[in-house]
């Protein structure tokens, strides 16, 4: 047990962030215990290593992808708040939560959620998928399992599917429209408790 | 102030003489006499209880108080979830998204089939089952000891009294009666260790245990392991060593260590004929083999004791057992040991801290409470190989414990995950993919 507001003041700009992610004070806490528990050196601040440290992490085939999306191109640290705001987009989405006209887009939006998903494919963040980089992809979850011949002729057919502007990449656009009847919400998305 | 000074000096040796004589007496007859003939007159369990009580009071206290604040009291994360993993599989999801999608058959590529392994992704990042094993269990309500406070910043006077008043008694009281029962012990040892028959063994592991004021109950004494035979238990600390070898005498098998532990090992060797590895040795396991078995075919040998996961786990799950124990073909008597970490959490986290700070904590605790459970013994069956034998024992001992059965390699705690474990991964996904292909041509 422990007393939430001790804990919460100790957390700097903590306000701002429940404001911007969403999360209760609740969760707040939870993640900072998870964030402490990751952060083994306790310098508060997690490096990949840290992440890599995960077991089922590591057993997951784009696991390195993944831990690639919270670190900013050039950046070797996250910090609680990068943390926070990242898992930010695997909130559920709220239904019942009045979209204000000019307030900033959610981070758990839609909208957002692709982003995230498309930066996974996406590693030189030029906004398009070619067809190397979704090469890569379907190596890392196939593995030494099928032959290149085999991969080469996945990427071509989805590539044919989804390119609509034949530029022989995938834009965020195209991304979107092959994805629009996928419930993103609910495939992107993890129920935290209470 | 030179007469004053000498009759006041002299009450004072005489009264330190005094206390001195009574404390050891008392000393004498509570502890050494009872722990050489086995006996109790229960007063640890008297104490037990009344912790208990101070505990209750104390939650009771700090839940109203922070009432009275409006503070929210929270449980730690490692108690219950923070979120609630879907435990569908990678078959059935792939098969849900594209249900929605289109009306194409599983096994030709969409570019959502990441989303699954995204969010499995994330959720371990969140929350994953083996980070837990290896950090201390928390409490859900607090036991007065600063190593596991969470944030109790002043909630009561009354409760920070209580807390200083548990420092002095533990430190001041508690601490250096087990430091000298212990030293007492090691002195015993080092004399008589070459008359050390079994009985003696016993005496010195019963000090031992109330030096530790360990509670300790044992049931179904009738299963107890017996010679010629190999005794399994889950591994919490090196304190499970002393409390299954008073209530009984095994032969022990480990890596020799270095330091506090490695002249533990040494002297006890000379007494009983204890297996020690070097850890080149370990590696080469058909010598381990062999040795364990040609110890367990002489009837006249004590059983073998062997924690079988290798390494300490905090005591709220069971990890893999390593197969190399259940391969020689004798008897097994598994024994479960579960701790009650409301007195003193006695998981080493042997990365965190060394044997000496460790022993330091477990001294100034209130207590260790635990219970053994003697498990009926099992023998590998016919069509049986050693690692479905080693998961058959390992799942009663977790059924008995009351501990989560857990398939994750205890060695993970130092190593890296295998990359056989991605593979598998890869191979399920590839499958589902491409096995199908084979048989359908393709337009």
């Amino acid at each position: 047990m422990g007393s939430t507001n001790s804990t919460l003041l100790k957390i700097p700009n903590v306000e701002v962030l429940m404001q911007e992610t969403g999360f209760s004070p609740a969760h707040i806490i939870r993640l900072h215990d998870r964030f402490k528990a990751l952060d083994k050196e306790g310098r508060g601040h997690l490096c990949p290593q840290d992440f890599g440290a995960i077991k089922e992490l590591a057993m997951n085939p784009i696991g390195d992808r993944i831990i690639g999306a919270f670190f900013s191109p050039g950046k070797e640290m996250v910090d609680f708040h990068t943390f926070v705001k990242i898992l930010a987009h695997f909130r559920p989405v709220d239904k019942d939560r009045p979209k204000e006209p000019n307030s900033p887009e959610l981070i758990n939006s839609r909208s957002n959620k692709l982003k995230f998903a498309f930066q996974l494919y996406d590693q030189d963040k030029d906004g398009k998928i070619s067809r190397d980089e979704l090469l890569k992809v379907l190596r890392a979850m196939l593995g030494m399992q099928v032959t290149e011949e085999q991969l080469e002729s996945i990427a071509d057919r989805t590539i044919q599917e989804a390119d609509l502007d034949r530029d022989d990449a995938i834009s965020f656009e195209e991304f979107r429209k092959s994805l629009e009847k996928v419930n993103i919400d609910h495939k992107m998305s993890i129920r935290f408790l209470r | 102030m030179g007469p004053f000074m000498s009759p006041f000096n002299n009450l004072l040796c005489m009264l330190l003489g005094i206390s001195f004589t009574v404390w050891f007496t008392l000393l004498l007859v509570f502890i050494i006499v009872p722990a050489i003939f086995g006996l109790s007159f229960g007063i640890r369990r008297l104490y037990m209880k009344t912790l208990l009580k101070v505990f209750e009071w104390a939650t009771v206290r700090m839940e109203r108080g922070a009432k009275e604040k409006k503070h929210l009291l929270y449980k730690p994360y490692s108690l219950n979830s923070i979120i609630a993993k879907e435990p569908t599989s990678l078959e059935e999801e792939l098969k849900e998204i594209r249900r929605n999608c289109s009306s194409r058959e599983l096994d030709e590529f969409e570019m959502s089939d990441t989303f699954y392994f995204c969010r499995r992704g994330i959720e371990s990042i969140v929350d994953d089952e083996v980070t837990k094993c290896f950090t201390a269990e928390e409490l859900e309500s607090w036991n007065l000891l600063t190593r596991s406070n969470n944030n109790f910043n002043h909630i009561s006077t009354r409760l920070t009294v209580l807390w200083g008043l548990g420092v002095v008694i533990r430190y001041g009281f508690l601490l250096p009666l087990r430091h000298l029962l212990y030293v007492h012990m090691s002195v015993c040892v080092c004399r008589m260790k070459n008359f050390l028959s079994e009985k003696v063994h016993l005496m010195c592991y019963r000090i031992c245990v109330r030096a530790l004021t360990a509670i300790i109950t044992y049931h179904h004494s009738e299963n107890k392991p017996k010679n010629g035979g190999i005794c399994v238990a889950n591994h919490t600390s090196p304190i499970d060593v002393i409390i299954l070898a008073s209530d009984g005498c095994y032969a022990m098998v480990g890596q020799i260590h270095g330091g506090l532990m490695g002249l533990i090992q040494r002297s006890m060797v000379k007494a009983c004929p204890h297996i020690w590895f070097e850890r080149s040795e370990v590696k080469d396991r058909h010598l381990v083999a062999k040795r364990l078995s040609n110890h367990v075919k002489d009837k006249s040998k004590l059983p073998i004791l062997i924690f079988p996961e290798g390494t300490c786990i905090n005591n709220t799950s069971v990890m893999m057992f390593k197969k190399g124990s259940f391969e020689i073909g004798s008897t097994v008597y598994p024994v479960a040991i579960k701790y009650d970490p409301r007195f003193g959490e006695a998981f080493w986290n042997s990365s965190k801290f060394g044997m000496v700070n460790y022993l330091l904590r477990m001294m100034s605790s209130w207590a260790i409470v635990c219970s053994v459970w003697y498990l009926p013994p099992m023998s590998r069956q016919e069509g049986e190989d050693a690692m479905q034998f080693a998961n058959r024992v390992k799942a009663a001992i977790a059924r008995q414990g009351g501990l989560v059965d857990l398939l994750w390699d205890g060695g993970l705690k130092r190593g890296k995950v295998k990359d056989t474990f991605k593979e598998e991964q890869q191979k399920l996904y590839s499958k589902i993919l491409v096995g199908t292909q084979e048989v359908r041509s393709r337009s």
